[in-house]
């Protein structure tokens, strides 16, 4: 679904964070991916907008999810795809980061959608490569595509962003999920909660446009939204936190907890959910309370606008228009 | 039962540290609380079908507050139970007792601390009150469900006779604790300096040939932890601080505003590293007996207020564990029975006023754990110390009601005694029975 000439704020080439962008840009990209979410319920899925063009999704750690997200992305836009994990790539063999990205970028992809363990990883990558680079995620820094399905999915069912309550809870300390929403959040008008226990919240997250709050009860209090976040098994087993009992008898989202924020308060998950960790599992599956599922299938739609932006982009630069 | 029933004691020295009362009176318990209290209560005489304890001018103020015993059970019964400590407090005037986790097994678990608090209420002797484990097992690896814990009943979180050596466990630990404004005390020893020693590094030991632990293990992990707390914004407490440098560190935390409290034992304001002398085992403790000067330096705390509390440190040990080369011998001292007894030492040889010394002993520990108790106030629970401060006696261990013997004190010259305890307004202790 080509937007045409409609596009006019979102002139980048790479997508590496939700950092910098201004509401009209964000605007602009739900604004795309709404007309997508439409295109993907129809039997006929396909564009051929990425005609002809090549998009590599190099994922140097495991995914599943986020990986075929963006290949379906890719591949309704009309794109020729090719994965590469890191247990097929050169990095194996001792190529430096740098050296993958010269050697892809001399195969010409129009666009490369990169996750990696590190934070900055995509960045630095992204200054060797003439194509559009998306991050899908590097170290605890970023992950803009999932703040940006969460942003739509929000939207679709609040209206709105600006003036909500949202209160991200789990663990915030390694979260990129976390810093991309709570960048996009601020930049769109919602008030941004954090709830963690201390061991997962870095104190100066504060300056980053947060209220920080270590009881559920109170972090809940009166939301519009309730995002939590995965626990990763690793943090369980008594450095961060001492048990798994612990943690959901504190900070698990349940039916009672969930009762301080509004009544419509929606529950988001960027998913894999562990059940019964973060979250009750009935509550998880409530349809009248939980949009986990519409999370995944807005994604598509999410990623499908953030190539065509992109490459739409990379036209122009060609043209010399911009 | 006569928990049902009212009692008046009257003819009293009043003490209540809560409020720095010291006045002649009377106090009236109902049931398990203190109904009424004051100078003129009774003075046109007791009525009828009230019970009356005469204290004969003597001082009766609240129950020891003890925050820190090691109690043995569960797991090592034959060096002391709940019930040989139960008898200690009963005869040391102590109500209420906080005990540490290192039993076997630890308490890290709510099971552990349910069956300690259950076997407690069953004896009916000095409430019982225990840490929780600050990492799982004691092994100052992974943190153990403070919070959990903490709603169990656990009134604070301490690894025990180990330091958490590890500075980022340590750092996490404060961390978490403070999410649900708990406390964490901390054993103060730095454990690779302290390691292979048995007494304090220094002339005695250098004498005896025995290996040291230097003073600086103590100084060097209260830096560390106040520094560590201040970051994380969490309250530390430091127990059994024993060095003038240990101190230093303290006060200037608190200047700069950090949430630290210390306590101290009567044997590192009572005695010095020289009652080691002839390879005494009995002198073998946790921190080390230190020299004169950091003795000395404790006192200074006591009177300028550094420090909050005094804790007996009550550790039995049972004679294969004392009798034995000194490097090889174990830890520790026990304290119940003369906790009382070698404070007043304050009051007789330093000058401090009694209520000052009790208020070490009970209103302040009470008011840093959150317990009950330590106040004579209406209201407050009925557990009570009736003591002669001038009585002198020679502490004889042989006369404990103490599983273990193990006393530091051993044959030490004291003023003042214990007459009666009440727990909750029933008496379980009375010197004259």
């Amino acid at each position: 679904m080509n937007t045409g000439d409609a596009q006019r704020f979102f002139k980048h080439i790479h997508l590496l964070g939700i950092q910098g962008l201004t509401p009209p840009e964000i605007t602009e990209i739900l604004d795309c991916a709404n007309v997508y979410v439409e295109q993907n319920r129809k039997a006929d899925k396909k564009t051929d907008l990425l005609k002809g063009r090549t998009v590599i999704n190099l994922f140097f750690e495991n995914s599943t999810r986020t990986r075929t997200s963006f290949e379906l992305a890719a591949k309704r836009l009309g794109a020729d795809t090719i994965n590469m994990s890191v247990s097929t790539s050169s990095i194996k063999k001792g190529e430096t980061l740098v050296d993958t990205a010269m050697t892809l970028n001399a195969m010409h992809p129009d666009a490369l959608v990169v996750r990696h363990g590190d934070s900055g990883a995509v960045k630095l990558l992204s200054e060797k490569i003439n194509g559009s680079v998306i991050n899908a995620g590097d170290g605890y820094h970023e992950h803009p595509t999932q703040a940006l399905l969460d942003a739509l999915t929000i939207r679709r069912r609040k209206g709105t962003l600006g003036g909500l309550t949202v209160a991200i809870c789990g663990d915030i300390q390694h979260s990129r999920v976390a810093r991309s929403n709570i960048h996009l959040l601020n930049i769109m008008g919602a008030r941004v909660r954090v709830v963690a226990p201390r061991t997962l919240v870095p104190g100066p997250i504060a300056k980053m446009g947060v209220e920080v709050f270590h009881d559920m009860r109170e972090g809940l209090k009166d939301c519009d939204i309730v995002m939590m976040l995965r626990i990763q098994q690793e943090r369980m087993q008594g450095n961060f936190l001492p048990s798994v009992r612990e943690f959901f008898h504190f900070f698990g989202l349940n039916e009672e907890k969930l009762s301080h924020a509004k009544p419509d308060a929606l529950v988001m998950h960027p998913g894999p959910m562990n059940r019964g960790v973060e979250i009750d599992s009935t509550l998880a599956d409530d349809m009248d309370r939980s949009v986990i599922r519409e999370q995944v299938e807005l994604g598509v739609a999410v990623r499908m606008a953030c190539l065509e932006l992109l490459t739409k982009n990379q036209d122009r630069m060609v043209g010399g228009a911009e | 039962m006569m928990t049902s029933g009212k009692t008046a004691y009257i003819n009293a020295r009043l003490l209540d540290p809560a409020t720095g009362l010291d006045a002649k009176g009377a106090l009236l318990t109902e049931g398990r609380t203190i109904a009424d209290i004051g100078p003129s209560l009774f003075a046109d005489g007791v009525p009828d079908g009230i019970r009356v304890v005469d204290c004969s001018g003597q001082c009766l103020a609240p129950g020891l507050v003890d925050m820190r015993v090691q109690l043995r059970e569960p797991g090592e019964e034959h060096k002391g139970t709940l019930a040989s400590a139960g008898q200690s407090a009963a005869v040391g005037g102590v109500t209420s007792m906080v005990c540490l986790p290192n039993t076997e097994p630890v308490i890290d678990d709510m099971s552990v601390l349910e069956f300690v608090a259950r076997r407690a209420r069953k004896l009916g002797l000095a409430k019982v009150y225990a840490y929780g484990a600050i990492t799982k097992g004691l092994k100052g690896e992974e943190l153990a469900e403070m919070g959990m814990l903490a709603e169990a009943g656990a009134v604070a979180f301490t690894d025990g006779v180990a330091a958490v050596a590890n500075a980022k466990t340590m750092r996490r630990a404060l961390s978490y604790a403070s999410t649900f404004d708990l406390l964490l005390a901390q054993h103060p020893e730095e454990p690779n300096l302290a390691s292979g020693g048995s007494m304090n590094s220094g002339e005695t030991a250098t004498r005896l040939g025995l290996p040291g632990i230097p003073a600086v293990a103590e100084v060097i992990m209260v830096a560390r932890d106040i520094r560590l707390a201040e970051d994380a914004g969490a309250r530390l407490h430091i127990s059994h601080v024993s060095t003038a440098a240990a101190l230093d560190v303290i006060r200037k935390g608190r200047d700069r505003g950090v949430q630290v409290t210390c306590d101290t034992a009567p044997p590192y304001f009572a005695l010095n590293e020289m009652e080691v002398g002839d390879y005494r085992t009995f002198a073998k403790l946790s921190p080390p007996l230190r020299v004169e000067s950091d003795r000395k330096a404790v006192i200074e705390g006591i009177k300028d207020g550094t420090i909050t509390a005094i804790a007996s440190d009550h550790a039995p040990q049972d004679q294969d564990s004392k009798r034995l080369p000194f490097a090889q011998a174990a830890f520790g001292g026990v304290g119940l029975e003369t906790l009382l007894a070698v404070s007043m030492s304050l009051h007789h040889s330093e000058g401090m006023p009694l209520v000052d010394v009790l208020a070490l002993l009970t209103y302040r520990p009470a008011q840093l754990l959150g317990l009950p108790g330590g106040t004579l106030a209406q209201g407050a629970p009925a557990d009570l110390v009736l003591f002669d401060p001038n009585h002198g006696w020679r502490i004889d261990p042989d006369s404990f009601v103490s599983k273990s013997k193990n006393s530091p004190f051993d044959g030490k010259p004291v003023q003042g005694k214990v007459l009666r305890t009440v727990v909750d307004g029933r008496t379980v202790y009375d010197a004259e029975a």
